[in-house]
């Protein structure tokens, strides 16, 4: 049964039993139907946003080298642990790009290497201090940092987002006391506290990339939870939500369905930002000793090879400027995307782009 | 008729830094099984948080329910569990709200948010759910109903956005639907729509209905009981042709003297109640009315008068109700 509504006044040229308040609405796109207005506004706005799509080449190009690796770098031996990089001998002191590899060099040379000119491997950045090659380490490497990124950030934001909604929503005494307990992760100077925690965890999980990780996501959950918690503070007090417990929800189904995806977005952000902040935190750790065992592939260790030759940049420039070059456009990607993320979200910039 | 709610003597404060906040100071009345009834009242006199503490929707902290009884079919609310009390929200007692741009979530689709409660309150499955989803679309005039389950809540109108929120709420059948001011977001056309959208759903599905309000002429022909709120008080509550032709307090003459008249013989300027509603942080120990009150004798800024019964069914809280009420239409006509 329908409520005629148009009866009324049926204006020239509206079709009838349309009710009067029937608005006149652009149809969506295909994109909305599928993931909901917020979703396609912000997936638009990455792909037509230009640093966005710069950002989003970077991280993509360094996911396919990840991907790629046991063919850009093949190991030494087939079979052999390949995040362990090969040393051309023993000598200390580094050898510039284009020397040829003597010892331990990739065990054949795939299709694409012909690009570079050579048919022999040769050490295509140089090797760094104690003969590691440059080129394999920053390949592995990038696994390396993208494993260990994902599953730090990953972990930190799942616990920061369990805690953050929780003292947010239910507000109080809860949010009181996790907070307080937050702000005691939060009083340590966060650099100094993973080092201090990763080297403690060190004797216990040997030289792995296990106690950097703990380390990271014990005192990496923090952002995750106040941001999050503010965002579902103000949500909460909407109407819709209002609405949902007079209809009587249960508090989980509030939290998941209705309080979470409206207040999540600015988590996003932070979380692709986090993506390369966690990596260069990581890497300093590993420079200054307390990450993995010698010789495994991960560039804050390269840098750490790269430590007696750093004086004198003029002659041993490659050891430090590749790295360098590596974790530059790492972070540089993730913050790409992460900033135009922020635009997207702004409700200020709202209707500019996207 | 029988009695569905019964409010007795209902008190909520809230507990703030700044003080204690008296939102409702005992207030008490009853509703039968598909009765209709309005609370009137200006912003803040305490008539949200009068039904919101029915449905244990105050948020507490601060807020706090502090006495009284609010008997629904013989079983006082105020004593059963927080998940008890879930149960009973939206099946048997639903609410809709003043702005429906914002009670809708907008992330999800519209589909989504009818069928929740019905597979929450009926067990229904999703087929089911969506199957009377559609139903209730129908029902409240949103054309192509199976079609715009999948839309999201900023694709429709305000007045479809209303019309969404009474579908929703009268899904589970309730006995009881309270509207919080539901057209006071809306443009006047769209207004009379809603009004007397709602009103067809009653006699069809034969719920009670609680209007809140605060504009005494919106509600005079659709309600048969009235009670007028002021401060967290009811200064007022009778039938509707009491309150109008027999007015008995001084705020509800302010009120009705303070709806335009298109019939007004010759320009006169539209009346208003002179001052501001007063602070709820004092503890009321006089009539919340008397500065504001053309007829406040002494006694009024001794003693906060009690709502006493001045005739069968209609009762007021006014020491000179009689005076009030010769001011009044029959009063004056007399």
């Amino acid at each position: 049964m329908t409520i005629n509504t148009s009866e009324a006044v049926t204006p020239a040229g509206r079709p009838a039993g349309i009710p009067l308040d029937e608005g006149f609405l652009r149809p969506p796109s295909r994109l909305e139907k599928a993931v909901g207005p917020e979703w396609a506004r912000l997936i638009k706005g990455i792909f037509t946003n230009p640093l966005s799509v710069l950002g989003l080449i970077i991280v993509t190009g360094f996911i396919l080298v990840a991907l790629f690796a046991p063919v850009l770098a093949p190991p030494p031996k087939p079979g052999a642990n390949p995040y362990q990089i090969p040393r051309d001998g023993f000598l200390p002191e580094p050898k510039p790009p284009g020397t040829p590899w003597n010892k331990n060099a990739p065990y054949y040379v795939p299709r694409w290497y012909s690009l570079t000119g050579n048919e022999e491997w040769v050490h295509l950045l140089g090797t760094t201090g104690g003969q590691y090659d440059i080129w394999y380490a920053l390949v592995w490497g990038t696994r390396t940092a993208l494993l260990a990124g994902t599953a730090v950030v990953a972990v930190s934001a799942i616990v920061g987002i369990l805690i953050g909604s929780v003292a947010g929503y239910f507000g109080g005494l809860v949010d009181e006391v996790l907070m307080r307990i937050l702000e005691i992760f939060v009083v340590f100077p966060s650099l100094v506290a993973v080092l201090v925690l990763s080297s403690i965890l060190v004797p216990i999980f040997g030289r792995s990339l296990w106690p950097a990780m703990i380390a990271l996501i014990v005192f990496g959950w923090m952002g995750y939870a106040r941001l999050l918690r503010g965002d579902i503070l103000s949500n909460k007090e909407r109407d819709y939500v209002m609405a949902a417990r007079a209809s009587g929800a249960r508090d989980t189904h509030i939290i998941l369905k209705h309080v979470l995806p409206n207040a999540i977005f600015p988590t996003l952000v932070f979380l692709s930002l986090d993506m390369g902040s966690i990596v260069l935190s990581f890497a300093a750790l590993s420079f200054l000793g307390v990450g993995v065992e010698p010789g495994y592939a991960d560039w804050g260790q390269i840098v750490s090879f790269a430590r007696n030759y750093i004086v004198s940049l003029d002659t041993f420039w490659y050891v430090i400027v590749f790295p360098a070059i590596a974790l530059l456009l790492y972070g540089l990607g993730w913050n790409l995307l992460g900033d135009a993320l922020r635009d997207i979200l702004d409700p200020k910039l709202r209707g500019k782009i996207g | 008729m029988t009695t569905i709610l019964d409010v007795r003597n209902l008190v909520t404060r809230f507990y703030t830094e700044d003080g204690v906040v008296h939102a409702v100071n005992g207030i008490s009345y009853t509703l039968d099984e598909g009765e209709s009834m309005a609370i009137v009242g200006e912003s803040g006199s305490g008539k949200s948080v009068g039904v919101m503490s029915i449905m244990g929707l105050i948020p507490s902290p601060p807020g706090k329910v502090e006495a009284g009884e609010v008997l629904y079919n013989g079983r006082d609310l105020l004593k059963l569990s927080p998940e008890e009390l879930r149960q009973l929200r939206g099946s048997e007692i639903a609410m809709i709200f003043q702005d429906p741009m914002t009670s809708l979530n907008p992330v999800l689709t519209v589909g989504l948010q009818m069928t929740e409660a019905l597979e929450l309150h009926l067990n229904m499955s999703s087929a089911q759910a969506k199957e009377r989803a559609v139903e209730m679309l129908q029902l409240v005039g949103i054309p192509n109903a199976a079609d715009r389950l999948d839309d999201y809540p900023h694709q429709f109108s305000g007045g479809q956005r209303q019309r969404l929120m009474i579908a929703m709420a009268l899904s589970c059948n309730p006995s009881i639907l309270i509207a919080d001011e539901p057209t006071t977001a809306l443009d006047v056309t769209i207004q009379a729509q809603i009004i007397e959208l709602v009103q067809k759903l009653q006699q069809e599905l034969g719920m009670a209905i609680i209007w809140i309000t605060h504009d005494l002429g919106v509600v005079a022909g659709m309600v048969q009981k009235l009670a007028v709120m002021y401060a967290g008080f009811i200064v007022e509550y009778g039938s509707v042709h009491d309150l109008y032709n027999l007015t008995s307090h001084p705020y509800t003459l302010g009120l009705l003297n303070s709806i335009p008249k298109v019939d007004a013989r010759e320009r006169t300027r539209l009346s208003s109640i002179e001052g501001l509603p007063p602070d709820l942080l004092m503890e009321p120990k006089r009539c919340p009315f008397a500065p504001r009150c053309t007829f406040a004798v002494e006694r009024c800024w001794e003693e906060n008068p009690p709502l006493i019964s001045i005739a069968p069914a209609h009762s007021s809280a006014c020491w000179q109700w009689e005076v009030v009420r010769s001011q009044s239409k029959v009063g004056v006509a007399a």
